[in-house]
């Protein structure tokens, strides 16, 4: 079976420093998975701030050009596309869906516009009413119907609502790999699920592959098939999701399962100091010791 | 357990049947937002009381009311708001009182640690501005006072001399804490301090806030969305909806048996490693507190509706020993709560703080 995406030791450097002497930062470093095309799946990436997600995701998408190695989607380099037929078919079997619905749409405009401009580009619409009837499409697949989201402005729809119409929005050229960057972290607590579920029906009845971004180990679990934990730009362990978070093996991942708060311990966080290395310890770093 | 405690076992805030509403007049025509409406609640001493509520519920109105920090359009209608240290409302008081018993008394810590230190100054100025017309020390003692108290929450004096951009996120939200807490006062807002860290950083300013909290024997109002730092944070656990209290337990016993459908709802959608059973979603969305539902303000999205929720509003009942529920559902003690306009004054409390001051 071909590959949907293949990663191949991608690395980005940004270098740091100005006037005196000039230092480079592996924000990614080395990082190489494929997704296989005709299976869709779940695919998270874990990893604090910091460890290379959101520049990972971004050159997926061709945003940004990578340092070295190759991104080839569909067997062609992401980074190689010349001419707008090439990047609008692109575009259309890669879609992102953002961290904050309230800061990806634009407050002025109607939220329905962004959704009949899609379909207009990407599905050939010629008539409003095509291009209506091609959103509700989209929306009935997220739980909502154009009728709920037309003429609205993004502040009169709630988080999950608009995150919601994102994601239908995203569904409108027919995509088949989504790139989610923390989509449901903006998203109420009592919303937050219904996200999730909606990826997982995605992948299973749309058959969309999703990349998952998130720094949240409870609900990668939950959704993922497999996953990355990334740390400083590097993969520390890869595998199948719940193999990995069962059974860490790399100090980073145990620490970063160690982290997550369970619900089932209520009552007080213990205060004894932990067996890991004293908080003392942790010094911001003095302007000698900063990289680059 | 502290000295402090055996002192006065009176709560150190006590709320009563708090309104304070955003009242807006444009073009003649009045809107009012009910953003908190009618909560009554304790905070005992020595204790974290969490509130947890998603966005838009009111939490962030509430914390500005009983903070005295409100400002028009966000009006006091009706209630009151006690402190043990405070003889009167606090409300009440000139801005010269507030800034007496802001940090001394009273302090924050607050949600952007970025956007609380000063960028353009080094983080002891910080410490100079916020802290040292309170700390009756010469300036030359301010600092070694300042370091001891660095020291006890493990961070090294350095910082003092560092930027905020030299520091790092967790660092900075150590600083913050430190800050709030140099005066050792009494009651602490946290107002989500832990949300914009990632979940390493997290446990350990977590466990700081308990550890310093519990060494000054201090009161925190915590507030997040996020039940899971509740479940190891809160000694005791209040659930705001729309602007109301919904529920309010011991959080041991809030996580064992939720009383209400909505913190049911809240605690068995959390994910958890280990578990892939399937999680049933709420439907609809929260209500827009200008135009709340009638009865019960979570009817429209709550499994459980009778008829009556359509049309009265639940009191919150105690229906075990500190456990109070506002669910008709819950229990058939649970009764109706007088109209919404019971006890309301015709003239706003507090219009703005200014005019009150002049």
């Amino acid at each position: 079976m071909s590959e949907l995406l293949a990663v191949e030791g991608v690395t980005k450097t940004y270098s740091m420093g100005g006037l005196f002497g000039r230092g480079a930062f592996p924000a990614v470093d080395d990082v190489g998975f494929t997704i296989a095309a005709g299976r869709p799946e779940i695919f998270t990436i874990v990893g604090e701030s910091g460890s290379g997600k959101t520049t990972l995701s971004r050159m997926i998408l061709g945003l940004v050009p990578p340092s070295a190695g190759t991104i080839r989607f569909r067997g062609e380099d992401v980074t190689g596309l010349r001419g707008g037929r090439a990047r609008m078919a692109f575009m259309a079997a890669m879609q992102p869906i953002f961290q904050n619905p309230f800061e990806a749409f634009n407050p002025l405009k109607r939220v329905d516009r962004y959704l009949l401009m899609t379909a207009r580009r990407f599905r050939g619409a010629k008539s409003g009413r095509q291009a209506e009837e091609t959103a509700d499409a989209a929306l009935r697949k997220v739980g909502l119907s154009y009728a709920e989201v037309q003429g609205r402005f993004p502040h009169e729809l709630s988080g999950g609502q608009l995150q919601r119409t994102a994601i239908a929005r995203a569904l409108i050229p027919g995509p088949a790999l989504l790139i989610a960057d923390e989509p449901v972290s903006m998203v109420d607590a009592s919303l937050r699920m219904s996200i999730v579920e909606l990826f997982k029906s995605l992948r299973d009845d749309l058959r969309v592959s999703i990349i998952y971004i998130t720094h949240d180990l409870a609900t990668a679990y939950y959704i993922s098939d497999r996953i990355i934990i990334m740390q400083k730009g590097r993969v520390v362990e890869a595998g199948s999701a719940r193999s990995v978070l069962d059974d860490p093996q790399h100090p980073y991942s145990i620490l970063l399962k160690e982290s997550i708060l369970s619900p089932e311990v209520t009552g007080r966080l213990s205060v004894e100091p932990d067996p890991e290395p004293p908080r003392r310890a942790r010094r911001y770093p003095t302007p000698q010791e900063a990289p680059g | 357990m502290t000295s402090t405690a055996e002192k006065a076992a009176g709560p150190v805030l006590s709320v009563r049947d708090l309104r304070a509403y955003y009242q807006m007049r444009y073009f003649g025509v009045q809107r009012e937002v009910r953003a908190v409406d009618g909560i009554t609640l304790d905070v005992n001493r020595n204790e974290i009381y969490g509130l947890a509520g998603e966005s838009s519920c009111g939490k962030t109105s509430f914390i500005k009311a009983i903070a005295g920090a409100n400002r028009p359009p966000l009006n006091i209608v009706s209630g009151s708001v006690r402190y043990s240290f405070l003889d009167s409302e606090i409300f009440r008081l000139s801005q010269e009182e507030l800034s007496a018993v802001r940090w001394r008394h009273l302090s924050y810590i607050m949600q952007g640690s970025m956007n609380v230190l000063n960028p353009v100054r080094r983080v002891r100025q910080s410490f100079i501005d916020f802290a040292q017309r309170h700390i009756k020390v010469p300036k030359a003692d301010f600092f070694n006072v300042v370091a001891a108290h660095l020291q006890r929450l493990h961070l090294s004096p350095d910082v003092l001399r560092a930027y905020p951009h030299e520091l790092s996120g967790g660092m900075r939200q150590r600083v913050t804490i430190a800050l709030a807490t140099i005066c050792r006062p009494e009651f602490i807002i946290a107002d989500e301090p832990t949300t914009a860290l990632d979940v390493v950083v997290q446990k350990g300013v977590l466990k700081m806030i308990r550890e310093v909290q519990q060494e000054m024997g201090s009161s925190i109002l915590f507030v997040t969305h996020d039940m899971a730092v509740h479940a190891n944070m809160a000694d005791r656990l209040g659930i705001m909806y729309a602007g109301r209290l919904v529920e309010e337990a011991p959080t041991s016993e809030l996580f064992a048996k939720p009383l209400h459908p909505y913190t049911a709802h809240l605690i068995q959608s959390l994910p958890r490693i280990g578990d892939v059973s399937p999680k049933k979603a709420l439907g609809g969305a929260p209500p827009n507190l200008s135009q709340p539902p009638p009865g019960c303000r979570f009817h429209p999205r709550c499994p459980l509706a009778m008829d009556i929720c359509r049309r009265e509003n639940p009191s919150l009942t105690v229906l075990a020993p500190k456990h109070r529920v506002a669910c008709f559902a819950a229990s058939p003690e649970v009764r109706p709560s007088a109209p919404d306009d019971a006890g309301r004054n015709s003239v706003p409390l507090r219009q703005s703080a200014r005019s009150y001051a002049s």
